[in-house]
C-alpha cells in the first residue's frame, strides 16, 4: 500500500506534464522531425553509446583489477577510485575546458616545447567535440558502473571463481566465462545510471556544444516559450528510455543471481609480479587522475588565486550548510522509500508489484528540469487549494505551503532520485536467498522483525552505497533546486550556476571546489563501509 | 503508516505559523529574479539602504514564469526581474504582470524601452557587438556584411538559441524579411570558426587563443574582463579585442535590456514600485552602469568610461516589442539552418 502511494507520487509530476502537453502545441513535430530530430537524435545515439561502452569498460575493468589480484597501492585505489563521484559533469566539463584552452597550461606548455610564441601558429583540436563530450562524462561517470560491479566481484563471485579456478581455469579466462556473464546485471544496472546522467545532463552540453535532445526539450521552452511543446518530447523522450529499460530487463529475464549469503567473501587475490603490477597500477591511477585530481587541482588553483585577489565570501559557508542538510534530509527519506518500495517488491513479487514497482523509477528518466517543471506544475496546484481550504475553513492564509517549506524541492529529489535508491536496495536484497525470509518467518519473526534482523544487516553495504549515490546526486542537484527553492535558499550549486551564467568563472572556481570537497566526504564514508565487508 | 497523517498536521500548522509570522513583517518585499544574484545585489543593497525596505530574493534562471504562474494567488513574488524584452515581454502575455502607473518610470524610461501598456520596464541596457582581435584593420562592421565569405571560418558566438542572438536575429527580421533572414543565417553559420557555444566571454578568450578573429558578444562582459574585476587572465582576454559598435545597414546597433515588472498577485505592491522607481533614479542608474557596464536607460546619465571607449552609441529604432514578436520564427529558422550543429 504503502508503496503504491510512493509510487504514485513519483508518477505525479508525469501526470502533470502530460496534462501541459495535452495543451497542444501547433506544427511542433513537423518542424521537429524535419531540422531538428535527425540531428539530435543521432548526437544523442552516438553520445550514449560513447559513454557506455566507455564507462562499462572503465568501470568493469578496474572492479576486477582491484578485486582479482593484488599489486601495490591496491587498498587506497579501491577507494580513490570513487572519488570522480564528487565531480558533477558540468564541472569537470568547465575545469577541462579551461585546462585544455589554446591559452590554459596544457597548450601553453606544449607550445614553448615545439617552440611556438602564440596560439595563432600553432593549437590542438578543440575539446568542444563529441568526442571530448563523451571522454569527459566517462570519466567522471564510471564510478556508477564500478561501483556496484566490485560489489558483486566482491561478495559473490568469490565461491564460483574458485571453482572455475580449481576447475583449472586460467584467471584471465575467469574473467570472461565466470565474473563477466555474473557481473551483468550489476553493469546493466550501473551502465543505464550512467547513461541517465547522461541524459539529464546540460550543463557540460553547454560548455561543450553538443546538440542532445535535451538540449531540443530546453531551447523548445526556453527560448519559443513552448512549455506543451516541451512536455511532449520530454514525453517521447521518456517512452524511449522506459523502452530501453524493459529491454534490457526482458533480456536477462531468465537470470537469477542469487547464492548462499553466509559463504559470500572476498575471492584470495592473486598477487600481482613485475611489471604487471606497475601496469596494474597505472591502469587504475589513470581514471582517477583524469577524473579527480587533474580537474580538483586546476579548481584548487583557481580557487586559491580567486581568494587571493577577492577574499572568501561568508555566504559560501552558509551555502555549504544548506547543500549539506538538504541532502543529507533527502537522502534518508529518498533510502526509505527505496527500501519500502524494494522490499514490497520482494514480498510480493506478483506481477501487478512490478509495475508499480517501475512507475517509481519513471522520474530517474527524465530530465531534471522537466521532473521540476512537472513538480512546480503539481505542487503549485496543491498549494493553491490547500490555501483555498485554509483561507476558507480557518480564515488565515497558510502561504505556498510545498514550496514556500521547500518540501517541493524534497519531493524532487525524491521522485528524482527513487529510482538509484530502489536499484541499491534491491541489488542488496537480491543477493539474500529467500529461503531466509521462508526460514525467519517459520520462525516466527513477523514482517517487520525478518525486515530488521535478516535483511537490513545483510545488505547494510548496499545500502550504504546507495545512500551514498543519493546524497552525491542531490547535493550536485541544479536543475529541480534552481526551479523550486524558496526565497532567500541557496546551495553551492545554486551558487555556481548564478556565478557560471553570469560568466564569471573565476569566482565559480570556488563553489564548483567546495562542491567537490563536501562530495567527497561520503565518498571516504563509503570506503570505509566498504571495506567492512571485506 | 498510521502516524502519518499526524506528520503532516504539524508540518501543515508548523508552516502555516511560519508564513502568517513573515506576513506580519511589513517594509519588506519578495524578488524573484532571472539575473545573476551578483548583478543585483550592489542595487538591492543601495535600496535596502536608502528606504529601509529588505529585499529577499530567488534566483531563478530559467522557469521564472513557470513558478509565478504555478504560486497562483498566493504568489509571494511582487516585483519579477528578467534580461532580454522577450522574457519580459512573456510575463505579460501570461497574465502573471499589473500595470504601473507612474510619471517617474515614464519620464526616467524612453518610450521604445518599455511596454506601452506599462506592464513592464527596461532598466538598462546593452548593445550587440563585435569583438574584433586588436591588429585585425576594420573598424566599421554591419551586422548583414558578417555573412559575407570574407569572414569565412573567422567567427566565434554562442548558441544561436540563447536569448542574446535570437533577439538580434529576430531584430535583423524587422529589417528584413524570413527568407533573407534565413540566408543570413546560413551564411553566418558557414563563417563560424567552432561550433556556436559557450559564453560571450568566451569570445573574446577564443579570440586571444587564436580560434577567431571577430566574435559576436554583448557589450558590458568589456568592462567586466578590462576593469580587472574578473583577473589578471581576463584581463588578457579583454584587452586582446578592440570592440566595433556594428549596425544594421538601413538602422543602428542592436540593443536589449534588463528590465521588471510587478507581478500580478503582489502582496507588497507599494514596495515593489518604490523599487521599480528606485531602479530607475540616477544612484541606480549610476551602479548599472559602473558595477555592471550596462548603458543606462535614463537620457544623460553617466557611462562607465570603458564603454564609452567604444563610441558612441546609435540605438537601432526598431520597438522591443517589435522584435519580440519574431521571436518564435526566428528560433525555428536557427533549427533550420542548423546553426547549433
Amino acid at each position: 500500500m504503502a508503496s503504491v502511494l510512493i509510487a504514485a507520487l513519483t508518477l505525479v509530476p508525469v501526470l502533470a506534464l502530460a496534462w501541459q502537453a495535452a495543451q497542444g502545441s501547433e506544427g511542433l513535430w513537423s518542424h521537429l522531425a524535419r531540422h531538428v530530430l535527425p540531428h539530435a537524435l543521432g548526437q544523442t545515439l552516438i553520445l550514449m553509446t560513447g559513454v557506455g561502452f566507455l564507462t562499462a569498460a572503465i568501470g568493469t575493468g578496474i572492479a576486477w583489477l582491484v578485486t582479482a589480484y593484488d599489486f601495490p597501492g591496491r587498498r587506497s585505489l579501491e577507494w580513490a577510485l570513487l572519488l570522480p563521484l564528487a565531480v558533477p559533469t558540468y564541472i569537470i566539463a568547465y575545469a577541462y575546458l579551461d585546462m585544455l584552452h589554446p591559452l590554459g597550461p596544457f597548450q601553453s606548455a606544449v607550445r614553448v616545447v615545439l617552440g611556438f610564441d602564440s596560439p595563432r601558429d600553432f593549437r590542438l583540436p578543440d575539446i568542444r567535440s563529441m568526442t571530448g563530450a563523451i571522454l569527459l562524462l566517462g570519466l567522471v561517470l564510471y564510478p556508477y558502473v564500478y561501483l556496484p560491479v566490485r560489489a558483486m566481484f566482491m561478495t559473490q563471485a568469490a565461491n564460483l571463481v574458485e571453482v572455475a579456478h580449481t576447475l583449472g581455469t586460467p584467471r584471465r579466462h575467469i574473467l570472461w566465462r565466470v565474473a563477466l556473464p555474473l557481473a551483468r546485471p550489476a553493469i546493466a544496472v550501473g551502465v543505464s545510471l550512467a547513461l541517465m546522467e547522461t541524459l539529464n545532463d546540460i550543463g557540460a552540453s553547454e560548455f561543450l556544444g553538443g546538440r542532445s535532445l535535451t538540449i531540443s526539450v530546453y531551447t523548445t521552452w526556453v527560448t519559443r516559450s513552448d512549455l506543451a511543446g516541451a512536455a511532449q518530447i520530454a514525453l517521447a523522450m521518456l517512452v524511449l528510455v522506459v523502452a530501453l529499460i524493459t529491454l534490457e530487463r526482458w533480456a536477462r529475464r531468465k537470470q537469477r543471481y542469487s547464492v548462499s549469503a553466509q559463504r559470500a567473501r572476498s575471492m584470495a587475490r592473486q598477487p600481482l609480479k613485475g611489471t604487471a603490477r606497475w601496469m596494474a597500477l597505472g591502469l587504475c591511477l589513470l581514471p582517477v587522475l583524469l577524473g579527480f585530481v587533474l580537474p580538483a587541482s586546476h579548481l584548487a588553483i583557481e580557487a586559491w588565486k580567486r581568494i587571493q585577489f577577492a577574499g572568501l565570501s561568508a555566504r559560501l559557508v552558509t551555502e555549504a550548510g544548506n547543500t549539506f542538510t538538504l541532502s543529507a534530509l533527502a537522502t534518508v527519506a529518498v533510502l526509505s522509500c527505496g527500501l519500502v518500495v524494494a522490499y514490497t517488491a520482494r514480498l510480493f513479487p506478483q506481477r501487478g508489484m512490478q509495475a508499480v514497482h517501475r512507475m517509481a523509477s519513471l522520474g530517474y528518466a527524465m530530465p531534471g528540469t522537466i521532473l521540476a517543471l512537472g513538480i512546480l506544475i503539481a505542487a503549485g496546484g496543491f498549494d493553491r487549494w490547500i490555501g483555498g481550504m485554509a483561507k476558507g475553513v480557518l480564515g488565515l492564509d497558510p502561504g505556498l505551503v510545498l514550496i514556500g517549506s521547500g518540501l517541493a524541492l524534497g519531493y524532487a529529489y525524491l521522485a528524482r532520485f527513487l529510482a538509484s535508491s530502489i536499484g541499491s536496495v534491491e541489488a542488496g536484497l537480491s543477493r539474500i536467498p529467500r529461503s531466509y525470509d521462508q526460514s525467519a518467518r517459520t520462525l516466527g519473526h513477523g514482517i517487520g522483525s525478518t525486515l530488521r534482523h535478516i535483511h537490513l544487516p545483510l545488505s547494510r553495504a548496499a545500502l550504504a552505497a546507495g545512500g551514498l549515490l543519493v546524497f552525491v546526486d542531490c547535493m550536485k542537484e541544479l536543475s529541480a533546486t534552481l526551479l523550486l527553492r524558496p526565497l532567500n535558499f541557496e546551495t553551492l550549486a545554486t551558487h555556481l550556476y548564478g556565478e557560471a551564467a553570469r560568466g564569471t568563472y573565476e569566482e565559480a572556481a570556488i563553489a564548483a571546489l567546495a562542491i567537490v570537497v563536501v562530495g567527497i566526504l561520503p565518498v571516504i564514508l563509503l570506503a570505509r563501509v566498504g571495506r567492512g565487508i571485506q | 503508516m498510521k502516524t502519518a497523517p499526524v506528520v503532516i498536521r504539524v508540518a501543515l500548522a508548523s508552516t502555516a505559523m511560519i508564513a502568517a509570522m513573515g506576513a506580519a513583517h511589513a517594509q519588506e518585499l519578495n524578488l524573484y529574479t532571472s539575473r545573476e544574484p551578483g548583478l543585483v545585489e550592489p542595487l538591492l543593497e543601495a535600496f535596502t539602504e536608502s528606504t529601509g525596505i529588505k529585499v529577499n530574493t530567488v534566483f531563478l534562471k530559467d522557469g521564472l514564469a513557470e513558478r509565478v504562474a504555478s504560486e497562483g494567488e498566493s504568489s509571494p513574488a511582487d516585483l519579477l526581474m528578467a534580461v532580454d524584452a522577450g522574457n519580459l515581454a512573456d510575463l505579460a502575455d501570461k497574465g502573471l504582470t499589473q500595470p504601473v502607473e507612474s510619471d517617474v518610470l515614464e519620464s526616467a524610461i524612453p518610450e521604445n524601452l518599455r511596454d506601452p501598456e506599462n506592464h513592464w520596464f527596461g532598466l538598462s541596457m546593452r548593445g550587440r557587438v563585435i569583438y574584433a582581435a586588436k591588429d585585425l584593420d576594420v573598424d566599421q562592421i554591419t551586422y548583414e556584411s558578417l555573412a559575407d565569405p570574407e569572414w569565412k571560418g573567422r567567427i566565434c558566438i554562442r548558441s544561436g538559441q540563447h536569448p542574446y542572438n535570437t533577439a538580434l536575429f529576430s531584430a535583423f527580421m524587422s529589417h528584413r524579411d524570413a527568407a533573407q533572414t534565413e540566408e543570413w543565417l546560413t551564411g553566418l553559420k558557414a563563417n563560424l570558426a567552432r561550433q556556436a557555444g559557450g559564453g560571450d566571454r568566451d569570445g573574446a578568450k577564443d579570440i586571444l587563443g587564436g580560434i577567431c578573429d571577430i566574435a559576436i558578444a554583448n557589450s558590458y562582459y568589456v568592462g567586466l574582463m578590462r576593469s580587472g574585476k574578473g583577473g589578471d587572465e581576463q584581463r588578457a582576454w579583454g584587452d586582446a579585442i578592440k570592440v566595433i559598435l556594428p549596425t544594421f545597414e538601413d538602422g543602428g546597433t542592436h540593443v536589449n535590456i534588463s528590465g521588471a515588472a510587478v507581478a500580478k498577485h503582489a502582496p507588497n505592491r507599494e514596495e515593489a514600485v518604490q523599487l521599480l522607481e528606485y531602479l530607475v533614479s540616477d544612484e541606480a542608474q549610476k551602479i548599472y552602469a559602473e558595477a555592471n557596464y550596462e548603458y543606462p536607460v535614463k537620457p544623460g546619465a553617466a557611462i562607465d568610461p570603458i564603454i564609452a571607449s567604444f563610441g558612441e552609441l546609435k540605438v537601432d529604432p526598431t520597438p522591443l516589442t517589435e522584435i519580440v514578436t519574431n521571436r518564435k520564427e526566428v528560433s525555428e529558422l536557427v533549427d533550420r539552418v542548423g546553426f547549433d550543429n
